[in-house]
């Protein structure tokens, strides 16, 4: 009994120490859960919340790009896309083979999804191939049920209606790479997969106002990140549009009027600088690059040696050669150097020191005053003028009309061009300006560059009676005042002199590009051609007489200039034309001048023409 | 005439035994289980046919079983405690066998449409078989060294096999439900403390024999924050369930961290989270309160019987019953490791309800038998 009755005591006194060992542990439990849910409930709180919400972006949709009559040069449009979801796959790179046998797709597409694949979220869609074609998108679909992952689906994706026609002014838009990442501000729009920004031209320069901004959804996600609903939108704002004064039915003639030839041309308002056409030839097709080009295509844009994707408008510098002679002469009247009636004997060539230099026409043009020297573009008479007036006052003539320096048009790289000066020979070559160097620059060649839209800046402040007209792309808002621009400051005299050479040349019976004019307008065009020497002639080369441009290499042969502007009363419109190793400027550049001149003329797009010619193919059909 | 009596009064018997189950622990058992279907139904986004109800429908089989176990004479589990800690070690040795076929960590024993976890069992089993062998045991015997040679043999014998499956959790609650029952029985404290020396030692040497995801847990639960999507994942997605709840809740349903799928094992395991998570404060607590009901209720049941088989069954029943609760809440609010314990009458799962429920029978029946008196060699005293 004894032994019975201590057993049960110890059991009693035991059971009470590991019941109150129990309590202690249950109040452990109490304590902790109050420490989690009432003292550090709000950290938990905010982490649950971080768990469940997740913000969503949604690309803004690009602006448009659209010329003066609202027709459109860069778009939206549905593109057919192919998109996979790894994570649905059964296995990515399978899926891919069977992929790559429904629809075209290169090698380097496919490793990059691969890649893609690795680096990104499983759940998250990795885009195969945009732009599908339609046979490729309804066969992929036909095939569904076989490709588990894989999502056809239809996406905005930019557009350029106009193709090559517009890809001097629109330039493209391209994904965004790496470097570009870690230039731009931080955005996360800008990590969007199948999110474009603008690379060149117009898309680069107007990028900011174009993009818009991302919309976001706030949506609840499961533990995947898959989302369950959405909570709220922010519809976000799309890009502005964006109105040039690019009239694309001019453009498009130009840039199908320069065919395959290596050529820019601008055409300008002489009054406000309103840019009706920018075209480089030849052009890229700027969709090719939206969708990721192919490296054979790429490659071939590189080596051509027409240079597709320089914009020779705004890039291409070349020798402005005789188109040049109307700020000689300008140059010469307002230093006082020489009248509009001052008369130089051409004898065929000038001879400076123990040098002889040439004039184009062997025989010499006789006696010529300053207006007959430039409709003849005598050489022998501007070596005259610019040995007399010595390269600076060339050099400032030339700055007042625009030369030698970045016009401040909305395109990226544009070119400077180069207009010596002794200063300048002094810092670039470490050496003194030799007086022999003047006479080819009275003739526009020596150092001399200059780019088609310097050229034809020129032509208009010459034309609108020497008002400091600037170029620009986009439309004016109706509303806005006309810009006011400055003056070039030169008398009305010496602006004379520089329009009558340029009647003169169309016009005069000797005129170099009269074979060029717009015969049945009265109107009438003003103009000048140029021809720049490539290479250089020697004297033994032209003892044996001078080869046929045609005969020559194509890098061999000169280039063929033109400016020019229209009507001869009361000016609307200038054009320059440079060809690039075209040859001479009255045979090639005149002639195409004169087309796109009728073109632009035809139609006024600034309606400022009174008197307008008729079309060509009223010509034609007459 | 004593006899004559006894046969008199055999017919009403069952019927004083029904009544005198412990009823208010019946219906604490019930609200308890009611809370799981609820959560149950939460946690299945609110679809009552799949989970929910075969949870409801496990509970109701296991009220029977209770019932059922309750009724059959307390002498009838003493008389077999060592049979049926037989039979289960049988079982467990069949999963080890059956295991190796199936490969990996198999627990369970297919029997048609019945599936077995043997180790499950084997908790109460073990609880069964010591108590019976204490019974058995003057004080002085207890104290003897010699005698801690069966109970020892008891213990490891199972958990050895379990451990094999690998079963940590398991084995664990059934050491610690073992060890307990050695100590109510009265073995000197002196043992104690050398065992528990001795498993310090074995911790060390059996750290080095864990699966290399037993002891990623072990190193995560330390410092959670070096692995927050790895190991670290559970229980720092616990944490937000629970801490985000606050002192009310998000409500009935509203509750996001399960919903979501950030916890998984929602359902089973880590079920006490979307309790809190929509009850708050407040409900854990309630939860806490209920489950302490029945620990409470057991001490005075396991008190108040009348000899030391009984007293040790109910309190080594409700010690496991205790271990169930803190282990899975301790585990959920990230004072332990995560060990595969699921909450009682709570948490998913057909094979824990029915020992559960076996386990509360065994409780009941010591209730309805308490006044029952058995002699250390097995016979009913007369007194």
């Amino acid at each position: 009994m004894d032994q019975e009755s201590e057993r049960h005591e110890r059991l009693t006194r035991r059971a009470l120490l590991l019941g109150g060992g129990q309590a202690l542990l249950l109040s452990a439990l109490v304590g902790r859960m109050y420490q989690l849910q009432i003292l550090e409930s709000d950290q938990y709180q905010m982490l649950a919340e971080e768990n469940r919400i997740d913000l969503r972006l949604m690309a803004p949709l690009r602006g448009r790009i659209v010329d003066r009559f609202g027709k459109e040069l860069a778009t939206n449009r549905l593109s057919y896309r192919v998109s996979i979801i790894p994570e649905q796959t059964t296995d990515v790179e399978a899926t891919m083979v069977q992929l790559a046998q429904l629809m075209s797709l290169r090698p380097s597409q496919v490793s990059e999804v691969l890649r893609d694949a690795k680096r990104s979220r499983s759940f998250l869609p990795v885009i195969v191939s945009e732009n599908v074609s339609w046979n490729d998108f309804a066969r992929v679909n036909t095939q569904l049920a076989d490709l588990p992952g894989v999502y056809p689906d239809v996406g905005p994706s930019r557009f350029y209606p106009a193709a090559r026609v517009g890809s001097p002014v629109v330039g493209y838009v391209g994904p965004v790479t790496e470097e570009e990442l870690k230039e731009l501000p931080k955005d996360p729009t800008f990590m969007l997969p199948d999110f474009r920004i603008g690379k060149r031209g117009l898309e680069a320069e107007f990028e900011d106002s174009l993009r818009g901004t991302a919309g976001a959804r706030r949506v609840e996600v499961n533990a995947l990140g898959r989302e369950i609903r959405e909570l709220t939108r922010d519809g976000g704002d799309p890009g502005q549009d964006l109105h040039l004064s690019i009239d694309m039915e001019a453009q498009r003639f130009t840039m199908e009027r320069l065919g395959e030839q290596s050529a820019g041309v601008v055409v300008m308002n002489v009054h406000s600088g309103e840019v009706v056409v920018l075209a480089s030839s030849p052009g890229y097709d700027p969709n090719e690059f939206n969708f990721g080009i192919s490296s054979e295509n790429w490659k071939g844009l590189l080596a051509d040696p027409r240079k597709p994707l320089l914009n020779k408008a705004i890039q291409g510098q070349f020798p402005p050669a005789s188109t040049f002679k109307m700020l000689v002469s300008m140059a010469a009247v307002e230093a006082g150097l020489a009248a509009p009636e001052h008369r130089v004997h051409c004898g065929g060539h000038m001879r400076f020191g123990n040098r002889r230099f040439h004039c184009w026409k062997r025989g010499g043009h006789g006696s010529l005053n300053m207006v007959q020297a430039m409709e003849q573009s005598c050489d022998v008479y501007f070596y005259e003028m610019a040995l007399k007036l010595g390269v600076d006052r060339i050099a400032d003539m030339s700055k007042r009309f625009g030369l030698g320096q970045r016009l401040g048009i909305e395109l990226d790289h544009e070119a400077a061009g180069l207009v010596p000066t002794t200063e300048w020979k002094r810092r670039a070559y470490n050496e003194p300006w030799h007086q022999g160097e003047n006479l080819s620059i009275g003739i526009g060649q020596g150092y001399l560059l200059a780019t088609p839209l310097q050229l034809a800046v020129m032509t208009s402040r010459i034309a609108n009676g020497g008002i400091a007209v600037m170029p620009s792309l986009v439309a004016r808002d109706a509303n806005a005042p006309v810009p006011e621009f400055g003056s070039v400051g030169v008398s009305q005299e010496a602006l004379a002199v520089a329009q009558e050479g340029m009647i003169a040349v169309m016009e005069g019976g000797r005129g170099t590009a009269r074979g060029s004019r717009i015969k049945d307008w009265p109107g009438g065009l003003a103009g000048k051609t140029g021809t720049a020497q490539v290479r250089r002639i020697t004297a033994s080369q032209r003892r044996a007489g001078l080869l046929k441009n045609e005969d020559l290499p194509w890098q061999e042969r000169d280039h063929s200039l033109f400016v020019g502007y229209g009507p001869i009363e009361d000016p609307a419109y200038a054009v320059a034309v440079i060809v690039q190793h075209g040859g001479g400027g009255s045979k090639v550049a005149a002639p195409i001048a004169s087309d796109v001149m009728r073109q632009v003329l035809v139609k006024d797009p600034c309606q400022q023409v009174a008197n307008r010619p008729p079309g060509l193919e009223d010509v034609q059909d007459a | 005439m004593p006899r004559a009596a006894g046969r008199a009064y055999r017919q009403p018997v069952l019927v004083s035994k029904f009544l005198g189950l412990h009823w208010v622990l019946v219906l604490v058992i019930c609200a308890i289980a009611s809370i799981g279907f609820a959560m149950l139904y939460s946690a299945s986004q609110g679809e009552f046919g799949g989970r929910p109800l075969r949870q409801m429908i496990y509970f109701g089989a296991g009220l029977g079983l209770m019932i059922a176990v309750a009724m059959v004479h307390i002498r009838v589990w003493w008389q077999m405690s060592y049979v049926i800690y037989a039979g289960v070690l049988a079982l467990l040795i069949a999963v080890e066998v059956m295991g190796q076929t199936g490969g990996g960590a198999t627990r369970w024993l297919d029997f048609g449409p019945v599936r077995l976890q043997p180790s499950e069992i084997m908790k109460l089993t073990l609880v069964l078989a010591l108590a019976r062998y204490y019974h058995g045991l003057t004080i002085t015997e207890v104290s003897k060294l010699r005698n801690l040679a069966v109970p020892l043999l008891l213990i490891v014998l199972p958990a050895a096999l379990v451990i094999r499956q690998p079963d940590l959790g398991t084995t664990l609650l059934m050491v610690a439900g073992g060890v307990t029952v050695m100590f109510l029985a009265g073995v000197p404290r002196r043992v104690f403390a050398v065992g528990a020396l001795g498993a310090i030692a074995a911790g060390v040497v059996g750290y080095y024999q864990l699966r290399d995801y037993q002891k990623k847990r072990i190193l995560t639960f330390l410092d959670p924050s070096t692995d927050p999507l790895g190991a670290g994942y559970h229980i720092q997605q616990s944490k937000i369930a629970l801490g985000s709840g606050g002192l009310s809740g998000k409500g009935f349903r509203q509750g996001t961290q399960a919903h979501l799928e950030f916890l998984p094992e929602g359902d089973t395991d880590f079920i006490a989270t979307v309790l809190a998570e929509e009850f708050g404060f407040i409900g854990a607590v309630t939860m806490l309160a209920l489950y302490t009901m029945v620990i409470i209720y057991g001490f005075i049941i396991a008190l108040t019987a009348r000899s030391q088989f009984a007293r040790l069954l109910a309190l080594g029943v409700t010690t496991t019953f205790f271990l169930y609760v803190f282990i899975n809440l301790a585990m959920v609010m990230g004072l332990i490791p995560v060990v595969g314990v699921p909450l009682p009458l709570v948490s998913y799962g057909g094979s824990a309800v029915m020992t559960l429920m076996l386990g509360m029978g065994l409780l009941m029946c010591v209730h309805v038998h308490k006044y029952v008196p058995i002699s250390r060699q097995g016979h009913i005293r007369q007194t």
